[in-house]
């Protein structure tokens, strides 16, 4: 009666489990066809629709449809299908490199926070409360004035103001975890800090960190559109906050300038909320066995 | 006498990804008025399902009763509606649970809780169900029930919590009281004290109980009739004498082989494995002899938590986990800490290799002084002495294969080249008795008896000289602790390991130990060889401690009269307090008691 004989079940590896979970939620596999639909238009699709997007095309004000522009004209006649097609480009880079940024800087202070406890985590933590009751939006566009608008500074802009919901997921995380026995038993077997944080309560505790990252992308592509409404985007490259800001003046007498780029900004939005709820889903191993 | 619930043919099924799973597989057996049935078996085998069944609480879309029928009092309780439930449930049929710090609404004061049963199902107006509540918090034994009632839960210890829950269950003299592992969380002292209860609560109230175990010397405590369930069928149906002193089946006979009964190595001079019926004769062990030679000697060990507060966090108290500790492990021997929940012994063993770094002290491991080490030199000392820790389903990495968790010492030390890695592993492998396929396995994949056996191979990986092992097998069912019990003695045989096996649980203890140390509230109150303490127990803490271990026979139970332990005081003091060293008398060879007040 020696228990080894229980199990006879194959080696399923939990990132193929998570894999197959995942695939299985219809709104999730929907979020993501439509993400990466919209990513391959982006960096695709200007070489099938080859208009470029500054160039003064036809008349201003041509209704979608009319003289064979499929979305219309905007108030200097350029050609709004084109770009929504570039944009999209801007919009899904700034999103993903900006939660990068912050998924970086939050990680980071979150776990050294959570981890070291003591002065560490109280200094940490009180410079994320900082950074949390900041009027994002003013953080933002103070450092974009600053440093110029250009993609690289709006990315660091939105990165640097963002971060404060990681770092707090990562720290109570961690605080978590490093309760946890084996995380004892590691130390115990000579790991030194390092390999603790990022080889041992690192991989444990990043469902909630991706999932939460996910969701930054939305965030961020939202912000991105604010920032370029009020007026703050890289003037070289077109982005969907762009062209909303730019014809905002004419939304009474063009309303389709700015309701094309609007949806194209919810539908990124709202597959990347899709997705990250089926990641949720599929990292979290209670709802998982459902 | 006349049945009050019989279950028939009863079959419940669980729907998961996989599919449908038979959890409780055509189970029949009554339950007389006023008597007490014990429904006894491992984790998994359906007995709290079936419990749950007959309250119908069964979780709904995950489990389902699919054949069978429930008649309560004649009534088929699956015929009823919801609002019928209602009525029954917590009226005539209650039920306690396992853990009583979840099981109470932190939000309510206890007398709120208990008085708003009575006047749910008994009509009563708020100040007789108040008065009506005092009076069950007074039979069930909380002092000062009439001032104690307008405590919250968390100012109540667990034992006292579990009582709240039993005058809860009980407020409206309900048919049947169906308890499921009520003292399994709870200390042996205070467990001993709840069994007393519940047994003259039944006698005066002439209430049945259903009773639900894992451990056959609760058991023995408490049946009437036992039923034993292995995997989702009964196996086994009679009087606890019956099942106690001539049981039948090949189950019932592993499963009370496996419970190591208190006493019964008092004429044996060293430790012995257990027995297991169902597995061929255990492997002829040579004595566990040992040597004389000490190898871990540690004086004075003082541990103490820092209490922070104040808008400047600064220490307001301190937690006296270990005070003035000293004790010496001999070189192939084991040293057993016993004592209650925050007694200090899993500090102790902490301070050891310093994961919680001990006030004051010295530890000394085979002439080297532990303590004074800086970090580096540290690092390579912990080679020497590695945990195994309680809970097996926390204390493995659930992200990592197991070869890495048990590769992980051999290259944090880097003391193993890359290409003898795989054979070194596959060897700790074979040592703990688990086939070599498992070592790109996961944790969640394994039973908590596999999992344990792999918290021992890590721990042996670096060929240790002492072994912690912190409550390693209290989380485990007997059979499969007995194993890893086992596992532990042969481990000790061939490689001269030494173990400091922390436990509370003395039967245990008695069979697997050479010294014994008993701990209260951080002192060490009494430590010996092992047959002298066990034979002659001096300091009265340990004395108490004795008394209060369920034993697994029934002719041998305890009333309320025999047991009456002192509250554990508590082990926060302020700054200032400065508690006097542990004085000890040798009583006997080697076995000494303290002479100065700790507290009990």
């Amino acid at each position: 009666m020696l228990e080894n004989e229980e199990i006879d079940e194959p080696t399923i590896k939990p990132v193929k489990e998570i894999f197959q979970t995942f695939f299985k939620s219809y709104s999730a596999v929907t979020g993501l066809f439509i993400l990466i639909g919209i990513a391959v238009m982006g960096f695709i699709g200007p070489l099938f629709y080859p208009t470029d997007p500054f160039d003064m095309v036809w008349m201003p004000f041509s209704p979608p449809g009319a003289d064979g522009f499929l979305l219309g004209t905007d108030y200097l006649g350029r050609d709004i299908l084109s770009q929504i097609i570039n944009g999209a480009r801007v919009s899904i880079a700034i999103g993903f490199l900006a939660a990068l940024v912050s998924c970086f800087i939050g990680v980071g202070i979150g776990s050294f926070a959570g981890f070291y406890g003591g002065w560490v985590e109280e200094t940490l933590m009180r410079i994320t409360e900082f950074f949390q009751v900041l009027p994002t939006l003013l953080f933002a566009m103070v450092i974009v004035a600053l440093f110029g608008s250009s993609v690289l500074s709006i990315t660091l802009a939105i990165g640097a103001v963002s971060w404060a919901s990681v770092a707090r997921i990562t720290r109570s995380e961690f605080l978590r975890i490093k309760e946890l026995d084996f995380v004892l038993a590691s130390r115990s077997s000579g790991s030194n800090n390092m390999a603790l944080i990022f080889r041992v309560i690192l991989p444990n505790a990043a469902a909630p960190i991706i999932v939460q990252s996910a969701l930054l992308v939305g965030a961020a592509i939202t912000f991105e559109a604010g920032l370029a409404f009020l007026g703050l985007s890289d003037p070289n490259v077109i982005s969907w906050g762009q062209v909303i800001g730019s014809n905002r003046v004419y939304i009474l007498d063009a309303t389709y300038t700015v309701t094309f780029p609007g949806i194209a900004i919810f539908i990124t939005v709202l597959a990347i909320s899709l997705v990250g709820d089926g990641l949720n889903d599929a990292l979290n191993p209670k709802l998982r066995s459902r | 006498m006349e049945d009050l619930v019989s279950i028939n043919n009863l079959n419940i099924e669980a729907r998961t990804r996989a599919g449908t799973l038979k959890v409780v597989n055509d189970l029949s057996f009554t339950i007389k008025k006023s008597e007490t049935l014990c429904v006894v078996g491992e984790s998994g085998c359906g007995k709290s399902v079936t419990a749950l069944s007959l309250m119908s609480l069964l979780p709904e879309g995950i489990l389902k009763v699919s054949s069978g029928d429930i008649l309560f009092d004649n009534t088929n309780l699956a015929q009823l509606s919801e609002a019928e439930l209602e009525g029954i449930r917590g009226n005539e049929i209650s039920m306690i649970f396992q853990e009583p710090m979840t099981s109470l609404n932190p939000l309510f004061t206890v007398g709120e809780q208990v008085s708003e049963v009575i006047r749910r199902h008994k009509n009563l107006n708020k100040e007789k169900a108040w008065v009506s509540a005092v009076e069950l918090l007074d039979a069930v034994k909380i002092p000062n029930p009439d001032k104690r009632a307008f405590d919250y839960p968390f100012q109540l210890s667990g034992g006292q919590r579990q009582r709240v829950m039993i005058a809860i269950a009980l407020a409206c003299q309900p048919k049947i009281l169906i308890a499921d592992e009520p003292t399994t969380a709870l200390d042996v002292t205070i467990q001993a004290e709840i069994l007393a209860l519940i047994n003259r609560l039944k006698e005066e109230t002439g209430t049945a109980v259903m009773f639900i175990t894992h451990d056959m010397a609760v058991v023995a405590q408490m049946a009437d009739r036992v039923v034993v369930m292995h995997p989702g069928k009964k196996v086994e149906e009679g009087t606890v004498h019956e099942i106690f002193n001539n049981p039948q089946h090949e189950y019932t006979k592993s499963l009370l082989a496996a419970v190591p009964k208190l006493g019964e190595m008092a004429s044996k001079k060293y430790p012995e494995p257990m027995r297991l019926v169902g597995e061929k004769k255990p492997k002829a062990l040579k004595p566990i002899i040992g040597t004389n030679e000490p190898l871990l000697k540690v004086n004075n060990l003082v541990t103490r938590y820092p209490v922070k507060g104040g808008v400047l966090r600064r220490t307001v108290a301190r937690v006296h986990a270990v005070e003035d500790v000293s004790f010496t492990i001999m070189k192939g021997k084991t040293l057993s800490l016993v004592g209650e929940s925050g007694c200090g012994k899993s500090t102790v063993g902490r301070s050891l290799i310093r994961l919680v770094e001990p006030t004051s002290g010295d530890v000394n491991l085979d002439g080297q002084n532990i303590l004074s080490l800086n970090p580096k030199d540290m690092r390579k000392a912990r080679s020497n002495i590695q945990m195994v820790f309680q809970d097996p389903f926390s204390s493995l990495n659930p992200q990592r294969p197991l070869f890495d968790q048990v590769a992980e010492p051999l290259r944090n030390y880097g003391t193993v080249k890359r290409e003898v890695l795989q054979e070194k592993i596959g060897d700790l492998f074979d040592r703990v008795k688990l086939p070599r396929s498992f070592m790109q396995r996961y944790p969640h994949q394994l039973s908590g008896g596999q999992r344990q056996r792999i918290a021992i191979a890590r721990a042996l990986a670096l060929n240790p000289k002492l072994i912690i092992a912190d409550e390693a097998v209290s989380a485990l069912d007997v059979s499969v602790q007995a194993q890893v019990l086992n596992l532990m003695m042969e481990l000790q045989v061939d490689l001269g390991l030494s173990f400091l096996f922390i436990s509370h649980d003395m039967a245990v203890v008695e069979r697997v130990s050479h010294d014994v140390g008993v701990m209260y509230l951080g002192r060490l109150v009494e430590i010996g060889p092992r047959p002298s303490i066990f034979r002659n127990p001096q300091h009265p803490y340990t004395q108490d401690l004795l008394k209060a271990v369920p034993i697994a026979d029934p002719d041998k139970r305890k009333s309320e009269r025999d047991l009456n332990f002192k509250p554990l005081p508590s082990p926060i003091h302020d700054l200032t307090h400065n508690p006097a060293p542990s004085e000890y008398k040798e009583v006997a060879k080697n076995h000494f008691v303290l002479t100065t007040d700790c507290g009990y």
